[in-house]
């Protein structure tokens, strides 16, 4: 297997009726899937002969207030020969729910925790899906758009709360 | 009959306790001193660095990096600097890429000399942990020399770097690094030819090359099980191909291999210094482009222009494309990567840290599996843990 670009044609080959859009950005190829078929274009990925990818990382966007809202990445390395292809699926935001992939790298176990924890996106089939680095009891997904960033109310009097990063507003797109 | 089960004991260890390097907690299964089953429990330093740095432009993040993994700091900014140039599509001039090599390789040996040492503390070899200190104290005057701080630099910049290297800078590296063999050499034989220190390490907290590349572990812990793989030879980032240098690899996957490794490593990071210092270009420090960089203090006195981009730039900030990128980093924990989703306005609208020691401590219970409990304390030791990294 050399290159991004021959496993974007293994999954062409493997699974045929595979709805794969691919985009190229500094080099980096993307592959999104349908989010229903991401676990099988993940395992032909991992089978593959020539490569022995390894999941170096699976995390979330949150693209709200657009929909299909969530996007989940994972990112496989091959470390020889080097290659670096990310897979992505969307996910709607009512339910927000994919096929864990901790039975084909079981380092995906922590990385779906913080996904959970952070995005509130569930992964059936995982063995123990709960929060990892917020409090049990913590109510809300951090990471989403629609959780507010506050600063933390102090006892002094005399002092309003300001959340430091409305100092410089976001703009709009340039270009 | 039914036969009697085993008596297991469960204890808990941590966050507070001396021998997990922050504030890490492990529930351990006991089974008389042998360990049946372990539950890291992390979370205790989360920080939400990715929230914060969700909400702030591209320029403001620089802090960050530095914050999230505070033993490399010249590497950590070297990753997220390098992500935003990667999405900008630019590249630093040569001089201000030479220097961030010299100081993203000073701090490596910097931060393997506080692992040997915590390491040297946690088996009871407590002169190693203050020869290594002081050792790193060498190291961090130089960043406070160039950066005017210790360990929160803040000192690259998305194209270069904030200022140029102070008088004086190349002389101290290489005296620091010719000195470098000799301490290496004696830390060698301080701790390799020490048999209560082999007897502690050896055959201790093995990890399999297959259980290693299972819980994507990279760095000194995936190189010590004999994988080959280093982030600076398979994806060559800001200008490292231009570098000699060898990979070392361990055989048996124990605590002792990783620690061979990473000796080895402070060698191969003095020999990149060298070659770094020997190859050290003129020029300027930071690009020419205006709508990227900050035009230089001395012009703002005489142009206009210059006034009008400095103003833009820091109460608006800089526009990359919109567009995604994964830039990664060999940290001395493995593989650091910044993963930036840009939508084309002034701040990043995701960030994802991809943190070496995440992953590299989940493998910890498939270390110490059937080991016994006081070696717990050698494999956490030999992870190398930031816990700041892990929760950030």
């Amino acid at each position: 297997m050399s290159g991004a670009g021959a496993c974007v044609a293994l999954l062409r080959e493997r699974l045929r009726d595979l709805d794969l859009d691919v985009t190229e950005f500094r080099g980096e190829v993307t592959v999104i899937v349908p989010a229903a078929q991401a676990f099988e274009a993940l395992r032909a990925l991992r089978d593959a002969p020539g490569w022995t990818p390894v999941l170096t990382d699976l995390t979330a966007i949150d693209r709200f207030p657009a929909e299909p809202r969530f996007e989940v990445v994972y990112l496989l390395t091959g470390y020889s020969p080097p290659v670096r292809l990310r897979v992505k699926a969307r996910l709607p935001g009512e339910v927000a729910v994919m096929a864990s992939v901790t039975g084909l790298w079981p380092g995906a176990n922590w990385l779906e925790r913080e996904v959970y924890d952070m995005f509130g996106i569930r992964f059936e089939g995982h063995p123990g899906l709960t929060r990892i680095l917020m409090p049990d009891d913590w109510e809300g997904h951090p990471l989403r758009k629609d959780f507010p960033l506050t600063e933390e109310p102090v006892q002094f009097s005399g002092h309003t709360p300001k959340v430091p990063s409305t100092i410089i507003p976001k703009s709009p797109p340039r270009r | 009959m039914p036969e009697p089960r085993p008596e297991t004991l469960t204890i808990n260890m941590g966050p507070q306790h001396p021998a997990t390097h922050g504030v890490l907690r492990l529930l351990l299964e006991l089974e008389g001193e042998v360990i049946v089953g372990t539950r890291p429990i992390i979370g205790h330093l989360h920080t939400g660095f990715e929230k914060e740095m969700e909400n702030r432009t591209y320029h403001q993040n620089i802090v960050f990096p530095a914050r999230i993994e505070y033993l490399a700091t010249f590497i950590e900014e070297m990753a997220y600097v390098l992500a935003v140039e990667k999405l900008l599509g630019i590249t630093p001039p040569p001089r201000a890429q030479v220097a961030r090599i010299i100081l993203a390789e000073m701090s490596r040996v910097a931060s393997h000399l506080v692992f040997l040492g915590s390491s040297a503390i946690d088996v009871n070899v407590s002169s190693g942990f203050m020869y290594c200190l002081q050792d790193r104290e060498e190291i961090l005057d130089i960043f406070d020399m160039v950066s005017g701080q210790r360990m929160m630099h803040g000192y690259y910049r998305i194209g270069g770097l904030h200022q140029d290297l102070p008088e004086g800078f190349e002389a101290r590296v290489r005296q620091i690094a010719e000195g470098l063999a000799g301490r290496v050499d004696e830390y060698d034989s301080l701790l390799t030819d020490n048999l209560i220190w082999r007897k502690r390490l050896e055959g201790v907290a093995v990890l399999t090359p297959q259980t290693a590349l299972a819980y994507g572990c990279t760095g000194p812990v995936l190189r010590g099980s004999g994988v080959n793989y280093d982030v600076r030879k398979a994806f060559p980032y800001g200008g490292y191909e231009q570098f000699e240098f060898d990979v070392p690899l361990g055989r048996n996957g124990d605590a002792f291999d990783r620690y061979l490794v990473r000796m080895e490593e402070m060698r191969q990071s003095r020999r990149i210094i060298l070659q770094a210092l020997d190859r050290l270009p003129g020029g300027p420090v930071r690009l020419d482009d205006r709508k990227i960089a900050l035009p230089p203090r001395g012009e703002l006195v005489r142009s206009m222009e210059a006034v009008i981009h400095q103003f833009k730039l820091v109460s608006e900030g800089l526009h990359p494309p919109a567009g995604e990128v994964y830039a990664a980093v060999e940290s001395p924990r493995g593989e650091k990567g910044y993963y930036l989703v840009s939508d084309g306005s002034n701040r990043p609208s995701r960030v994802r840290v991809r943190a070496a020691t995440f992953n590299n401590l989940q493998a910890l219970p498939a270390m110490v599996y059937r080991g016994f409990i006081a070696d717990v304390v050698v494999a956490i030791a030999s992870l190398d843990v930031v816990l700041g990294d892990v929760d950030r």
